[in-house]
């Protein structure tokens, strides 16, 4: 055909088996895009040019919690796995693998900051101080929320896919807005310059599956286009239930990025020690005003998508064997275990207190108080409302019905 | 007393939200220097500034989730969505997040959400700018419904709209935008509660409840019945969600019978919940069945036979012979 100047349907000038070849092989965890790593799965230290100066700041109490974190989740998820398979929970949507992604991150992010999270970030939570019984609240079919967000800065979880993502740049419009309301309530006080409170930022989790739904897309160019300080962060855990990323995106995700003129980085996100920098990076950057970040943090989902699912059905378990070689919490262990900063103990120690924290979610679960219907009557406005006033009448008069019939029942058990 | 349109009465209730809320903002496509495509919100930005008056992408989903983030950051968010048709790219946002958020917060978290929608047909446009989509939303547990058919109501409840703690959709009647009427801006009087119907038009015979663009419509029915020796009682419903049900009920009590006018399409529509609720409460005072005027079961038409579509004079006029022929 010779010389042409139309546009190619190749990649980059890569033939498409290569390019298919490329993308088979970072299922199986060696990504054909560089990705930020300082942890390797043998637990040996690396360095990064932008980003080692991060890893620097964290001191052994630190890693240590970071491990302690990833282990207690863990064990969370086995917990909750089980209460789902004795019927105490209607659905699980297990994390397991994705533990660096989460504790890492979430690690970063300050109290002042506020997190969107999608429906698996249970290792967010845990480290936003979320009680993580109330987790359990809509799994179980109590409350479709489950906690106060005001209370730690930790949202909802969003069941419907990315609609979180443009709540959090209108959080993060917000946020600047409150910034501007300090700098001239300084201004009139006489100290210009000194906001009131600490500057913040927000971040907002997705999968690679949630990658493909138009409010992230719509989410990047509000967030661009305001310069929000917002953090975008996306675990490409590889599966979209049983559809691999390959059917998501033919880029790497965090290639996306340069397309609505903000950085986008992939990062290891089986190496908590990464995650953890470039995510303080990005939310140190949001906060001064830099704009958002999209990070794409490469993992794994080890398990199935959530308990009604069966992986066996589309993916081969070696590739599941593949990435349990690179586990987060091994390669971390190796570390802190050769570079002296951790020993027995402190494994055992983890262990007991991921049992005691079992044992508390088993028996709170069992625990936890079916609501009334009169709540969701109370609850679908926040003013008086002629409908619903009538329809909690009815109810109330209807429900009165039974207890007639029911109370003499019961006085005869009495006696 | 101050005489201005309906659109103007907008711009002016807007101007009066943004001066006493300082956490009030607007949001929308072109509602900044050009001042919206039908210039609500026409200098408005040269006021406030473009962080309060906010130009945003070509984005419904991204308007309506990104004022849902704001509201929860403390803000006041007034979207605006250049046309009914074009609302519903924001569907999901409005029906599965703003109408839910407080109810799943368990009453944590309240989404103060103010979405102005220009609706309705009558102006000759094309297609996806004549609709009325309200039925959609009325079906929504979460939202409040509002539509205001004169200047001074139109002053009053996009105000109103803003104060309330739940979210709120003003329908704004777009081919009366340019309907002139006595605006009193120091008091709203009647019109303290945007969620109370009006009676307009007191009469004995039949009762015609619209809202929004068929106001005047049935008004003018009404003097025309009233030539033929027929008292026709009108009432401007105001709210569409929640349907103000004793004001009606205590109409078709007094006159014994009801036709409901809209230009939405009536099946699954506003007039089949009135007429079904109606039917419960004043059962024995109905001398005829409900009667429903409205579009008919087709997606809507185009502007050269929108006439046909749309309710007018005759057709209401047509439905009151057929309830006094009972």
């Amino acid at each position: 055909m010779g010389a042409t100047h139309l546009p190619s349907t190749e990649f980059d000038g890569t033939d498409i088996e290569d390019r298919l070849e490329a993308e088979a092989e970072a299922r199986l965890g060696d990504p054909a895009e560089p990705m930020v790593q300082l942890l390797a799965p043998d637990g040996t230290l690396g360095s990064d040019p932008v980003f080692s100066e991060y890893a620097e700041r964290l001191n052994p109490e630190d890693l240590r919690g970071f491990y302690a974190d990833m282990a207690k989740i863990r064990r969370f998820d086995v917990e909750a796995t089980a209460l789902q398979r004795q019927g105490q929970l209607a659905l699980w949507v297990p994390l397991t693998g994705q533990e660096a992604a989460q504790i890492g991150s979430g690690r970063a992010s300050q109290p002042q900051d506020y997190i969107f999270p999608t429906y698996r970030e249970h290792g967010v939570a845990l480290t936003r101080n979320v009680d993580l019984a109330e987790l359990l609240r809509q799994f179980r079919g109590v409350s479709n929320g489950g906690w106060n967000p005001k209370d730690t800065n930790f949202h909802l979880y969003t069941l419907v896919l990315a609609a979180q993502t443009p709540h959090a740049v209108g959080y993060a419009m917000g946020i600047q807005r409150d910034q501007k309301f300090a700098a001239s309530a300084a201004l009139a006080d006489g100290t210009p310059g000194q906001a009131a409170e600490p500057k913040a930022a927000v971040m907002v989790y997705f999968g690679d599956g949630a990658s493909s739904e138009g409010d992230v897309h719509e989410s990047m160019v509000f967030a661009s286009s305001y310069k929000a300080p917002v953090v975008f962060f996306c675990q490409n855990n590889h599966w979209a239930i049983s559809v691999p990323s390959s059917v998501q995106t033919r880029v790497p995700l965090a290639n996306r990025a340069k397309g609505y003129g903000f950085p986008g980085i992939r990062v290891d996100g089986n190496d908590v020690i990464a995650v953890h920098a470039v995510t303080e990076w990005a939310l140190e950057r949001a906060r001064q005003g830099e704009g958002p970040v999209l990070i794409e943090a490469f993992t794994y989902r080890v398990g199935a998508h959530t308990t009604a699912d069966d992986p066996t059905k589309y993916r081969e378990s070696a590739e599941e064997g593949r990435w349990r070689a690179k586990d987060p919490l091994e390669r971390l262990e190796k570390y802190l275990r050769a570079q002296g900063l951790a020993d027995d103990d402190f494994f055992e120690q983890v262990r007991a207190d991921g049992d005691e924290l079992a044992a508390y979610v088993r028996k709170t679960t069992h625990d936890l108080e079916t609501p009334d219907i009169r709540t969701a009557f109370a609850n679908t406005y926040v003013e008086a409302h002629p409908l619903v006033a009538e329809e909690l009448a009815w109810f109330e008069e209807y429900s009165a019905g039974f207890v007639d019939e029911a109370e003499p029942a019961d006085t005869e058990a009495a006696n | 007393m101050t005489t201005m349109t309906i659109a103007k009465a907008i711009n002016e209730g807007l101007r009066a939200t943004l001066t006493n809320n300082p956490r009030a903002l607007l949001m929308g496509e072109d509602i900044g220097p050009l001042g919206g495509v039908y210039r609500v919100t026409d200098g408005l930005i040269a006021e406030f500034g473009a962080d309060r008056v906010v130009d945003t992408p070509l984005a419904e989903s991204g308007i309506i989730g990104t004022a849902i983030g704001l509201s929860l950051r403390g803000y006041l968010p007034v979207c605006e969505i250049q046309f009914d048709g074009f609302v519903f790219p924001g569907f999901n946002q409005i029906t599965t997040q703003l109408a839910k958020m407080h109810s799943r917060s368990n009453g944590n978290l309240t989404v103060p959400v103010v979405i102005r929608i220009p609706y309705g047909g009558g102006i000759g446009s094309i297609e996806h700018h004549s609709e009325s989509p309200e039925a959609l939303f009325a079906h929504t547990a979460g939202l409040r419904i509002i539509t205001p058919s004169n200047p001074h109501d139109a002053y009053w409840m996009i105000q109103q709209a803003v104060d309330c703690q739940d979210p709120v959709i003003v329908f704004e009647p777009k081919r009366r935008y340019w309907l002139k009427g006595d605006v009193d801006t120091e008091t709203p009087g009647t019109s303290a509660d945007p969620f109370k119907a009006h009676v307009l038009r007191e009469g004995t015979d039949a009762t015609v409840v619209v809202y929004g663009p068929l106001v005047p419509v049935a008004l003018a029915a009404a003097n025309a019945a009233a030539e033929d020796g027929h008292s026709v009682e009108v009432i401007d419903l105001r709210s569409i969600s929640p349907i103000d049900f004793d004001t009606v009920t205590k109409s078709v009590k007094k006159t014994g019978r009801l036709i409901v006018a809209h230009e939405a399409p009536t099946f699954g529509g506003i007039g089949g919940e009135i007429a079904a609720r109606i039917s419960e409460r004043a059962f024995h005072s109905l001398e005829a069945p409900v009667i429903r005027v409205g579009g008919f079961h087709m997606p809507y038409p185009v502007a050269k036979v929108e006439e046909d579509y749309l309710p007018d004079i005759d057709r209401i006029l047509e439905a009151l012979d057929r309830a006094l022929s009972y």
